[in-house]
Parts: C-alpha cells; structure tokens; sequence
C-alpha cells in the first residue's frame, strides 16, 4: 500500500491501477450545527494518485466535510472509510494513529512559532515516537523536496507566505500519508506564490503518486492542479466530474458562477447594449474537446453565407483538452444566424444567442 | 548606617530573597498545571469538563478573594503541620505559596488561552494526543507570556512577603515597618526602599530578557 511513497524519489505507479484504488470513500455524510446543516448528505470516492478538488462559495459546508475526513469534525450520520477502514464512530484515541495516515495543509498554515522549520517538520513523527536522529533525516529529506532545504534551522515568523506553506506541506508529509488534505492552503497567498504552491503540489502528486484532496473557493486552483472537481452547495455535492468537462459545461449554477471570473465573459459595454433585436446577433458559442481543435471559424466563414465577427473569447487547455468560449456578432440581414447555429450544433459547440445590436462596437 | 544596621538589611534581604524564591518556585510548580487544567477543562478545551472546571475556578477565585494578611493568619494550623512552627521565614513561605499558586494560575491561563487554536488543530490531525498538544503546542507556544508572568508573581510575592513580618518571617518590609516606621529612623526605611527597588528592578529585568529570548513570533 504505501509501497510507492517509500521514498522520496519514488517513482509513480502506472497511471491506470493508481487510479483504481480508492483511498476514501464517502458514504452519504450528514453534519448539522444546530438547526442549519452543513454538511447534508455527501457521497464521495477519491482515488488513490488523483487529485479531488472540492470547490463552494464561503459557508458551503466544504470546511467540515474536510475536517470530518480526519477527524477533527465529527459527523452526526454516514460513514468515511480511509484504506478501506471506517474511521467514524472511532474514539479520539483510535483515531490518532489513523491521523498519521492522513497528512493536513491549512489556509494559515498553523505552525509552531517556538519551534524551528526543522522541528516543526519532524513533529508529526516525534508525536509518532521516531529517534531524533531519524526524524531530523527526513526533515532535511522533505525540506528538500519542498526547497527549502536552507531554511532548517529558521523560525516561521522568519519565512514569507509561501515558504510558511512549504513547511505546512513538509510537515504534512513526513509521516508518508496515503492521503493529503489541503483545507484552502493558498486562500492567503497572493497569486504568485498561489501559483508556486500549487505547481509544488501538483509535483508532489506526480513524483510520489500522492493522493490530494482539496477544498477551495477558487476555480483558478481547481484548474491548475485538480484531476477532478466536486462543486459543493448548501452541504450538497451539486455537480460532480473532469475538471476539462465541468469548465466546458458546467450543469449548476453555483459551478457556472465560480466559473465566471476566470472563462471569457461578453464584454460589460456589448452586454449593456443588448435588445430583442438588431443588426448582429451576439451568440455565446461554448466548444471543448474535437469542436475546438478543428478550424471551427474558418469552417464557418466558408460555409454560410452572412458575416461575423469574433467579438470577444479565448480557448484554453485543461488537463490537455481544449475548452473555449467565443461570443460572436452574427448579421442578421441576410439571414445567417439560423445557419450559424446549426452548423456550430452540428460540430458539437454548443450555442447560445444572447441578444441582438445595432452599432458596432 | 551602623554596622549592626547593614547587618540587618543584610538578613532582611536574604529573607526577602527566600521567601519570594520558594514560594515563586512553588506557585510554579502548582500555578502551572492548574492554568493548564482550567484552559484543558474549559468549554472547547483539550479534555473538556464543566464540572471540573468550575470546580477548580471556585477554588482559585476562593483563595484569590481571601486579604493575604487574613489567609496569613489562617493557615497558621496548616503550616504547623507542614513547617512545623508557625512562626518565622519558613513558616511564612506556606501562605505565600498559596496565596501565589492561584495567582500565578490565572495569568498562565490568560497566556495559555491566547495560544491559536489552529496550532492545537494541526498536532491533532497529525495524530498528537492531549500530552502532546500540552508538551509542544500549549507550553512551548505560551512560554513567553509564563515567563513574564512569572516575572509579575515574583514581583509581588516581594510586596507580600513585607507583610509576612506579622507571623515573624523577617525580610525587608518587616525591617521597614520596624525600624523605619515604628521607630522614625528613616534612613533605615530610605535603604530598605532603595534595596527593594533594585531587586524588584533586577527581577523585572532578568524576566523581560528572558521573554525576549523565548519569544519567536516576531
């Protein structure tokens, strides 16, 4: 089980049996605080080596979910299986040698200001009973791996942001956890060092095959590292799935407004300016996967007969795959917009006609 | 000053020295713990319990509304027991011990209390118990604020202990009382008060370095 992440310099386990295990199941989840729910009744399956990002707006219950996996929240129903054991229902001293299999990172990062990034690091394993010398071994192991191998004999209140979650990341590998919880580790970070962490995450998770699971509010770090996406609201799991299919089609309506600040959106000055009618029709054409590798617009412009122009949009890679979102103004005079959308539907975009305009702009 | 004069101030000092050090060292050895059992048994505490909480602040509220001079006299039947006389320096350090635990209790609990619960959070989900959130999350992080309480406990056992003088323990305040109060020689009370201001200055200052040394967070 844990044969993959015996070192440091471990090699990843082929890709399709990695992603057969499961590391933590679970089974319809149910925690209340008083009369509001806020976890109601989650159902979930992370699998071992995947990255599971679960993203909600603030108070949508995904802090508890988190906290419930190892712990440190106790549900009122449901059950959480961790390696296939069940870990509810177990007492506080049960759990502790449990805890050790799952490795925590936090939005403050939450390490010991009295002690030094070494021994922070080595906690978890001198709380494990580990020999000084051993564990000050795999400190230096992991502050290298996390690059801050200079960085030992300092004190946190020394280190930037970043390199605090760093420690925060060394400290919650040490004691080889089968699953990594991330409770909105860059939520306090500016973007930048956001975007370091994550690569150094999304690192971890190659190199070592570590299964991560992560909350979030932030579509920005479910796109740059998750594998797959549980959008959680009001306690609920409403839409589930590949990060590449949910930016494409995002079903619910908490999923397309967590989207709206980092997918194209039709600009403020067109959008003010739309009415029933007009002289261009503005069409909102959503392609992923084959529709956006092929020479979609070309293809348009030779084949029906009014004219259009690109407007506003951009296509992105996610996870490999092509997602993009192009808003085009469509002439009506001579009737193309009917055309348009058909021959679009029929190359799998799908198409949305958002109003009409009369002045360019 | 006559010889005789520096003699006493002498022996008052050491006695004052004594006092305050055995009990400081006492209340710390029980101020501590018990700090650590009303922060541990408060609601959202490590080993949360109402009814030992509210037990143990009873009797820390009890002992803390009590005049010294009254406990003073009070204990007299206990210190008997454990001093064996219920007169002199030692015999005094029994009711400043016990005056100073709850004391010093109280302020280890304020610094205990200020300890973010976060870092409590993260040694329990690595799987640490309650000895280990005391050993290196609660102490550690709460150090300075221990240290530096401390420092004020001692600082007023040195007040207490002149009035111990009323069970015959002896030390500075007793000396001031007497000779310079009692007898109008003020020279005597002047030296008292200049030595009592130095050593009062000299704990003050040997804490705060302290604290400056454990202290990380900045």
């Amino acid at each position: 089980m844990t044969q993959h992440f015996a070192t440091i310099e471990g090699v990843p386990p082929p890709f399709d049996t990695a992603l057969s295990e499961t590391v933590v199941r679970i089974v319809d989840l149910k925690r209340r605080f008083g009369q509001t729910p806020a976890v109601d009744g989650v159902s979930l399956t992370v699998r071992k080596g995947e990255v599971l990002g679960i993203i909600g707006r603030s108070g949508a219950g995904k802090s508890t979910l988190i906290r419930c996996l190892n712990g440190l929240e106790r549900p009122d129903s449901g059950q959480i299986f961790v390696e296939g054991r069940e870990i509810s229902g177990l007492s506080e001293r049960e759990l502790q040698p449990l805890r050790r299999r799952i490795g925590m990172i936090f939005q403050h990062f939450n390490l010991l200001s009295a002690k030094s990034v070494e021994e922070n690091v080595a906690l978890p394993l001198k709380i494990e009973g580990l020999p000084k010398a051993e564990r000050l071994k795999r400190a230096a192991e992991l502050l290298d791996l996390v690059g801050l191998a200079d960085k030992a004999k300092a004190y946190p209140a020394s280190l930037s942001g970043g390199q605090k979650q760093r420690v925060g990341i060394a400290r919650a590998l040490a004691a080889r956890p089968a699953v990594l919880l991330s409770d909105e580790a860059t939520s306090a970070l500016d973007p930048e060092t956001t975007r370091s962490i994550l690569a150094l995450l999304k690192d971890i998770n190659q190199k070592l095959g570590l299964t991560i699971l992560l909350i979030t509010h932030e579509m920005e770090v479910i796109r740059s590292i998750a594998d797959r996406v549980a959008v959680i609201d009001a306690g609920r799991i409403v839409e589930e799935g590949a990060v590449w299919s949910t930016f494409a089609d995002p079903q619910s309506e908490v999923a397309r407004s967590l989207l709206a600040g980092i997918r194209p959106q039709l600009p403020q000055a067109i959008a003010a300016r739309l009415a029933g009618t007009g002289r261009e029709a503005i069409l909102r054409v959503d392609i992923a996967g084959e529709a956006a590798r092929r020479p979609l617009l070309s293809e348009l412009a030779t084949s029906i007969p009014g004219r259009f122009r690109l407007v506003h949009g951009g296509i992105d890679t996610i996870q490999g795959e092509p997602v993009g979102t192009l808003f085009l103004a469509v002439e009506t005079a001579s009737g193309g917009v009917a055309e348009t959308i058909e021959f679009l539907n029929a190359r799998k975009a799908r198409v949305e006609v958002l109003g009409y305009v009369t002045d360019n702009a | 000053m006559s010889q005789t004069m520096l003699e006493l101030l002498l022996r008052s000092l050491w006695e004052t020295v004594l006092m305050t050090a055995a009990s400081g060292l006492i209340s710390l050895l029980f101020g501590l713990p018990l700090g650590l059992a009303l922060v541990a048994t408060d609601r959202g505490g490590i080993a949360c319990n109402r009814w030992v909480n509210s037990l143990l602040g009873a009797v820390v509220n009890g002992f803390r509304s009590v005049p010294f001079i009254i406990l003073l006299v009070a204990l007299i039947p206990l210190t008997r027991l454990i001093v064996g006389t219920s007169i002199g320096t030692w015999a005094a350090i029994v009711p400043l011990s016990i005056a100073a635990t709850p004391y010093y209790a109280r302020i280890a609990e304020v610094s205990l209390r200020e300890v973010d619960r976060g870092l409590i959070e993260a040694v329990r989900a690595m799987g640490g118990g309650r000895w280990a959130i005391i050993r290196e999350v609660l102490v550690p992080e709460a150090l300075p604020g221990i240290v530096a309480g401390f420092t004020v406990t001692l600082v007023t056992l040195v007040g207490a202990s002149a009035m111990a003088g009323a069970i015959g323990a002896g030390g500075l305040g007793d000396l001031a009382i007497r000779y310079g109060y009692q007898r109008f020689e003020t020279a005597v009370m002047v030296a008292v008060v200049a030595v009592l201001i130095v050593l009062v200055c000299g704990i003050q200052w040997v804490g705060d370095r302290m604290v400056a040394r454990l202290d990380r967070r900045a």
